[in-house]
């Protein structure tokens, strides 16, 4: 199952459309890693609206991403997160190491990704 | 094999997202609700995995289960594996323990999301994890 990475602007907008097995979620990050370098992109979105779970594996996977998205000058916003997930999530604990930054919508993510990156070019702390 | 218990094989991670889609099946017919149906999927997904990554293959075993006691029914979900088993339990119960560079939440996690948890091991026998959530 090949995942499409959308380009909006100079942000990667990726949809995670069904239950990935641990093999098709180390393949996307690999592609997205590799569309980030190929497209200069200066930030990326994952909506996991249509993910019904989020185990420590993929949240682990989820928050290497992001690390790594950020190395390569890319900053990760994750937006669509279920509250079922959310209140799942924060009860295995995953908060703690669970250093992504988060919105409820596509729209919204966009929004942060844009104030943090103007915050970063103007010379603030990130 | 009645239609309230369900038996899985875990080879693969493939098998996991079946045993997951299994779980969340049976938590929604019993009458779980959503959060409690998607804890009872991700404490499958934590166990199953433990058992792809740390023995290779295993079974799970996912069930409707009924006290007489508390008079109120629930599901169980049990699993096995024939891997090196865990020489300290109380340490790979602790939030963060991991010996394969995870964010070592699986066991701990499944407890935590989880009304009952049991774990049984022996060195170079193998584990059996029984965990149980009840229908409030």
């Amino acid at each position: 199952m090949d995942i499409p990475i959308l380009k909006i602007e100079n942000f990667l907008v990726v949809t995670i459309q069904a239950e990935m097995s641990d093999d098709e979620i180390l393949k996307l990050q690999e592609d997205i890693l590799s569309r980030i370098k190929e497209v200069s992109a200066s930030g990326l979105i994952i909506d996991i609206t249509a993910l019904d779970v989020v185990d420590s594996f993929m949240g682990r996977t989820l928050s290497n991403i992001a690390n790594t998205a950020d190395l390569l000058g890319a900053k990760t916003v994750v937006v669509g997160i279920r509250p079922a997930v959310a209140l799942t999530l924060v009860e295995l604990g995953i908060r703690i190491k669970w250093n992504l930054n988060t919105a409820l919508n596509l729209e919204k993510g966009i929004d942060m990704l844009k104030r943090r990156i103007e915050r970063q070019g103007a010379g603030g702390a990130f | 094999m009645s239609e309230t218990e369900k038996r899985i094989s875990i080879k693969s991670s493939a098998d996991i997202i079946t045993a997951r889609g299994v779980g969340r099946e049976m938590a929604k017919q019993l009458g779980f609700n959503i959060v409690d149906q998607t804890k009872i999927t991700t404490a499958i997904s934590e166990l199953t995995r433990n058992i792809v990554s740390y023995t290779g293959k295993g079974r799970v075993i996912i069930k409707k289960i009924h006290s007489d006691i508390g008079k109120k029914d629930g599901m169980e979900i049990i699993c096995t594996d024939k891997g090196p088993g865990i020489e300290s339990i109380e340490l790979v119960l602790k939030a963060g323990y991991s010996t394969s560079g995870s964010l070592g939440l699986g066991l701990s996690g499944a407890k935590m999301l989880m009304d009952d948890f049991n774990i049984k091991s022996k060195p170079g026998k193998g584990t059996r994890v029984t965990i149980k959530k009840w229908l409030r």
